[in-house]
């Protein structure tokens, strides 16, 4: 049903990265539904999660417009079975002494979490994919939704195989070491 | 060893074999020009306008092949140069630009000339930095220069703030450029190459669309030597010329909204459509829904991403062109195709596009095929954008790579003028002509001072038709000839552009007859120095062929005085 493709993007931690992202997206015209951004097991490399949605973006493009970003390192698109997608929402929520405890029920059928409390509002914390958070919003709604804080999608690939880089690419600085600046063999990563 | 910035960045610049650099002085790049004078070796060439700048590295580099290098201050400075770097950017070519920037207490606080230049040119650069350290300039030069000009060339910027200049550090040069966010693949994958092979071999039409990126990977004798293997048509687009002789007898001129209707036609009856170097673009393919439906695509680029872009690709070869087409020459088995040219050639004896027209007066194409007989064909030919440069496509007849200098893809006109002036600086032991628009030739004038300083023995020819004409033609034809604001003779001022070559102390000559042509093309050779010649030519010529805007090429209109002869 859906066309949504998650694209993982391995980017260089430094400043204005998100910046080159961003303006190539909008130069393009390609259409996110969310981006979200945080550090990686690597130092020095970020993790980009990227939801495109298939139906009006050529994602294929969108992949290698990335990779013709030089602090681009890797992007990789994990859509599929294997992917374990998850959202994080806040939810802050009119309540009184009557329905409080109604709400609070609502919210363990989803596995949520109150977070903070008063006498007229709650917070609720809620971590799912976007069915599960819109689902729970829906019956949040009649008591009134004050607030909404989410951070977009993020996902990786179940199982051994993972979507990283090395952290000291000692291939290539060996080869560069070797051969100069402008190298006349060819580099050893090969595309294929 | 301790060094300012400034020497950082001159020390780096030696290292990297720049001779010239296009720039001009400011408030925050100070610190370093202060330096200038230590550094003999890198010859400072004063512009009068930032805009020229960027467009003489770039006339530079796509004459020699090396990065062109220009220099701007913060704000305004910065920003004339965005024409230029664009320029660059679409057409592929290495450059470096350096801007200075305003002291890093002051960066983001809207001081004197500021301009964030590196988020202006984000879109428009193949990467840009922003240097907040001195000890961080020569790696950064090392890096911008590795990507200018590798893979798919592209103008890199490298913004530095005015106390970076000033500011000391260690002098490092790195011996090794480490990106692994950055790895061109130049050799093609064995298995697409077979795969080619065996498609183009078994080929009844094929036909080679050579672009840009055979000329930039050098891989124009290896173009040769496959189309003469296999037997193979070739036709280039508008920045391929050059590519392939146009002599030669595979050559078929080049395709496109004014290319040879011939050429159009091929390419949209082949059975197998070889892309080498070039991006299927809109100007030369037409319609994309249109465009051959039929035939099977081989696309050759460097740039992953021009594969698929605007057509799905039977066979995808990313690599660089020289290596790919080498490994190609390999495989194929040797071919000829005796029906299929023999199609293109009748095709071409009906419709043979390029047409000097009988005028009383001079028309560009006269005067255009004049200039070619004078230099014998060897000289450097650099143009402006409009009428007149797809005449000199059409009239002159090229037969090495890098001797057609033209915009392309921005189609930046008053590119002609600091172009010029770069390539001529580059091959200085080229004859170098500029072939300008009166319109376009207004909007950089003022680098004739520039010329005159370096003592460019360029020959300028403006081709004066008192029009903008490629844009008058369009009101002509689209717009019901509703001229609005493009008749710069008789509504709008038209200044005496002799007058102005001699207020610079340019030697000029007008040329109003067509019996006078040839002689003043042979004055101006004759000349040591530069040379302007104002040729008044027809008005209101019109371009033929044509493809209409959103038009298919199968849809192209034929010279009129062709389609006349054809259908009686």
């Amino acid at each position: 049903m859906s066309q949504k493709h998650t694209l993982v993007a391995l980017v260089e931690d430094h400043p204005g990265v998100l910046n080159r992202v961003a303006s190539l997206f909008r130069r393009r015209g390609f259409n996110i539904d969310s981006i979200a951004v945080g550090p990686t097991e690597t130092e020095g490399v970020s993790r980009m999660t990227i939801v495109v949605d298939g139906a009006t973006t050529q994602v294929e493009q969108v992949e290698k417009q990335l990779y013709k970003l030089i602090d681009v390192l890797k992007v990789s698109d994990i859509t599929g079975d294997r992917m374990i997608a998850r959202e994080l929402a806040l939810i802050k929520v009119r309540c009184n002494n009557l329905n409080r405890h109604e709400i609070v029920q609502l919210a363990q059928i989803f596995r949520a979490e109150i977070i903070d409390v008063t006498d007229t509002t709650l917070v609720v914390q809620v971590v799912g994919d976007e069915e599960t958070i819109e689902n729970l919003l829906a019956v949040l709604r009649p008591y009134g939704v004050r607030e909404i804080a989410r951070t977009g999608r993020v996902a990786m690939a179940r199982g051994a195989v993972s979507t990283s880089v090395e952290p000291e690419p000692v291939e290539i600085r060996q080869f560069h070491r070797r051969e100069g600046r402008m190298p006349q063999k060819a580099l050893p990563f090969v595309s294929d | 060893m301790r060094l300012s910035g400034a020497q950082i960045l001159l020390e780096c610049l030696v290292r990297e074999g720049v001779e010239i650099i296009y720039g001009y002085p400011g408030g925050v790049v100070l610190p370093l020009y202060d330096r200038f004078p230590q550094y003999p070796q890198i010859r400072h060439v004063l512009v009068r306008h930032e805009q020229g700048a960027a467009h003489a590295a770039d006339g530079y580099a796509r004459a020699t092949g090396k990065v062109g290098v220009c220099l701007a201050t913060s704000g305004p400075g910065a920003t004339n140069l965005v024409t230029g770097i664009c320029t660059a950017m679409m057409d592929s070519v290495p450059m470096v630009a350096i801007t200075g920037n305003v002291a890093r207490n002051l960066l983001g606080r809207d001081g004197f000339q500021e301009a964030d230049i590196t988020g202006i040119t984000l879109p428009i650069t193949k990467h840009n930095y922003l240097v907040m350290e001195a000890k961080d300039i020569a790696a950064t030069v090392r890096e911008a220069f590795y990507i200018a000009s590798t893979g798919r060339p592209g103008p890199v910027l490298i913004d530095i703030p005015k106390d970076v200049f000033i500011e000391e550090a260690e002098f490092h040069w790195p011996e090794q450029v480490s990106l692994r966010g950055y790895k061109p693949t130049l050799d093609g994958h064995p298995g697409q190459i077979k795969k080619a092979a065996k498609l183009i071999d078994n080929a009844k039409r094929p036909v080679i669309l050579a672009g840009h990126g055979v000329i930039a990977s050098g891989g124009a004798p290896e173009l040769r030597a496959l189309a003469e293997k296999a037997g193979i048509p070739v036709i280039t687009t508008f920045l391929g010329i050059g590519a392939f002789p146009q002599d030669h007898a595979l050559s078929y001129a080049w395709l496109g909204m004014h290319g040879a209707y011939y050429a159009n036609h091929a390419a949209n009856n082949a059975d197998v459509v070889i892309g080498v170097g070039m991006r299927f673009d809109d100007r030369a393919m037409g319609r994309f829904s249109d465009f051959n439906p039929t035939a099977q695509i081989i696309h050759i680029d460097i740039d992953p991403a021009e594969i698929g872009k605007n057509f799905k690709t039977a066979v995808p070869i990313v690599g660089d062109v020289k290596r790919v087409l080498a490994q190609l020459v390999q495989e194929v088995q040797p071919n000829t195709h005796v029906e299929w040219t023999r199609w293109i050639d009748d095709l071409r004896r009906e419709h043979p596009s390029f047409i000097v027209p009988d005028t009383d007066g001079i028309s560009m194409a006269y005067a255009i095929r004049q200039i070619y007989e004078a230099t014998r064909g060897e000289a450097i030919i650099v143009t402006g954008v409009g009428q007149h440069q797809m005449w000199v496509g059409q009239h002159y007849t090229f037969r090495y790579p890098r001797q057609l200098i033209s915009s392309g893809g921005l189609g930046t006109m008053g590119f002609e003028v600091p172009a010029a002036l770069g390539v001529q600086m580059g091959r200085p032991d080229k004859v170098v002509w500029s072939i300008c628009g009166d319109a376009g030739f207004q909007m950089t004038m003022q680098e004739l001072a520039t010329i005159v300083d370096q003592n460019a023995p360029v020959k300028l020819a403006i081709m004066n038709n008192g029009f903008l004409g490629m844009v008058r033609q369009w009101q002509e034809l689209f717009y019901n000839h509703n001229y609005v604001a493009v008749d710069t003779k008789q509504a709008l001022c038209q200044p005496d552009f002799v007058k102005i070559a001699e207020a610079y102390g340019i030697k000029a000559l007008r040329v109003t007859e067509k019996e006078q042509v040839r002689a003043a093309i042979d004055e101006a050779m004759a000349h040591s120095g530069p040379v302007l010649i104002d040729f008044v030519v027809e008005q209101e010529e019109n371009v033929w062929p044509m493809v209409p805007a959103g038009a298919s090429l199968a849809e192209t209109i034929d010279h009129p005085a062709t389609a006349k002869k054809v259908r009686a």
